[in-house]
């Protein structure tokens, strides 16, 4: 059923009696031609975008919980394209601009709110650093604006403005970025592929793969073996635990990262604020709850809890850059476990196994990249040529000297 | 996580790092490779290296669980480098 105002008012008129649920519940078949192992954004989005985009039939979606259960409903909503290098940006740009017109591709209210994004500059190397980062932005046909203090003055008069160690020098403006409902997200996503014939099959495990000649020719799960003649892991968070059962290990380290919501107050940030000295960023939800993060905790852990350390740490530069938020009092904290890469970027690649596809190593990046990863991990399973947008996230990389490290710090997952 | 301030503290990862790889052997690429790029990264029982900064300033091996951050124990990374006939 399409969504329109008059199926809302239909409904309504009848007692809203007739809603049907939003995807079926099917039983797994003994095979499928692709098989995506994991049900969060990622995996649902790829789904939609291969049966809807290219083409792809008897397609299934393995999810070892319940769908949107992990990441997707975990993150920050940051929707955001202002990345430096050229193996990130043009595909950034590509999801931006996916984004943009997502809600009608799906149907689906994503309550995508293009809001902004003010990255801030607080001293002279920084600003000049956030140039050559706007050029780049603007070379890849982003948005980017170089703004000074009076105009970020205007724009935030709540700001520390002269905080006597971190003055506020210049800020990085992209205004089409924003946030979206994470939730809302995976549901559209699901609601799509569904529609287009996706078996999206819960309480579903992948406890191994079955291989035959080298080659990847199945699963098997807690509901029994299925054969597929592709099987692509979309995983990211439990990359490493899945793909061991495949004999892999990968470049990557499983971390994790805590996100704080505070108690719903009037509208006062405009958009997304993120502090250039200390590691900081917010936003207003529509509820009026700030929502903000910082640090990943700095250890490996499968938790999906942190520990007190960096909620200091992340509150302190709240406080720094934000100090009217100081009485505002802290309602939910969580944590999710990231995959954290060699060099802070992802992966949509094939593995070196025969009919075996690999999606992960997302850092705390994974929301903002939804649509482009599903859409390039698609057209990978596809075609089995990576999309131009993603075709230096290779797993081989490190081993061809490639590597994509916006952050210049080198095979230090923790640090990225 | 243990008496100490954590932040006292500094990670830097699994402790296959005290393995250095033999630079002059024929796989010496693929072996660096390896070393410096992949990791088990387990859930569960992990060793690991953790820097005490602030602290006396020694390299540590934790013994620590990544599904509950329990911590089992604590040697000192000079200790556990020896005991596999590292330098003297």
């Amino acid at each position: 059923m399409r969504y329109s105002a008059l199926s809302i008012l239909k409904q309504g008129l009848t007692g809203n009696k007739s809603w049907k649920p939003v995807w079926r519940e099917p039983e797994p078949k003994k095979s499928y031609d692709y098989i995506i192992v994991g049900g969060g954004g990622h995996g649902l989005a790829t789904a939609h975008y291969l049966a809807k985009v290219f083409g792809g039939k008897n397609i299934a979606v393995l999810e070892k919980g319940w769908i949107g259960s992990g990441n997707i409903g975990r993150n920050t909503t940051i929707v955001r394209s202002n990345y430096v290098l050229d193996g990130n940006q043009p595909f950034y740009e590509m999801s931006i601009k996916l984004w943009e017109s997502l809600e009608q591709d799906l149907n689906y209210n994503a309550m995508m709110s293009q809001r902004g994004i003010l990255n801030l500059a607080h001293s002279d190397g920084q600003r000049d650093a956030y140039a050559r980062r706007g050029n780049a932005m603007l070379m890849s046909g982003a948005d980017a604006e170089l703004l000074d203090r009076d105009a970020i003055q205007k724009m935030c008069p709540f700001l520390s403005f002269d905080n006597e160690r971190f003055p506020i020098k210049a800020g990085l403006l992209q205004r089409r970025a924003g946030t979206a409902r994470h939730d809302a997200v995976a549901w559209g996503y699901a609601r799509s592929a569904d529609t287009h014939g996706v078996d999206i099959i819960q309480n579903c495990e992948v406890t191994g793969f079955q291989m035959k000649n080298g080659k990847c020719i199945g699963v098997e799960t807690n509901r029994g073996p299925i054969k597929a003649k592709k099987t692509a892991v979309c995983v990211a968070g439990s990359s490493s635990r899945v793909m061991e059962k495949a004999g892999m290990r990968l470049p990557i380290e499983s971390h994790v990262l805590q996100a704080f919501v505070s108690e719903g107050l009037k509208p006062t940030i405009p958009g997304v604020i993120t502090y250039g000295a200390g590691h900081f960023y917010v936003s207003q939800s529509d509820k009026g709850g700030l929502v903000f993060g910082g640090d990943i905790d700095g250890y490996n852990s499968y938790a999906q809890r942190g520990n007190l350390p960096v909620v200091e740490d992340v509150c302190s530069g709240g406080m720094s850059i934000m100090p009217m938020i100081g009485r505002a009092r802290l309602l939910r904290m969580w944590g999710g476990v990231m995959d954290m890469s060699m060099d802070g970027s992802p992966f949509i690649d094939k593995t070196g196994i025969d009919g075996l596809y690999f999606n992960g190593g997302w850092c705390y990046g994974g929301f903002k990249a939804t649509p482009a990863s599903g859409y390039c991990y698609a057209h990978l399973l596809a075609t089995d040529t990576p999309h131009a947008n993603a075709r230096q996230m290779r797993l081989d990389r490190f081993m061809r000297g490639n590597m994509i490290d916006e952050k210049g710090v080198g095979a230090q997952p923790n640090l990225h | 996580m243990g008496p100490r301030d954590a932040n006292e503290f500094v990670h830097l990862g699994d402790e296959s790092l005290i393995d250095r790889p033999d630079g002059m052997a024929d796989d010496a690429a693929n072996k660096f490779h390896d070393y410096m790029y992949l990791r088990d990264n387990p859930a569960g029982k992990y060793r690991e290296l953790w820097y005490h900064d602030a602290g006396d300033r020694s390299w540590l091996v934790v013994t620590r669980d990544t599904l509950t951050h329990e911590i089992f124990d604590v040697e000192l990374a000079r200790d556990v480098a020896r005991a596999r006939g590292r330098s003297k």
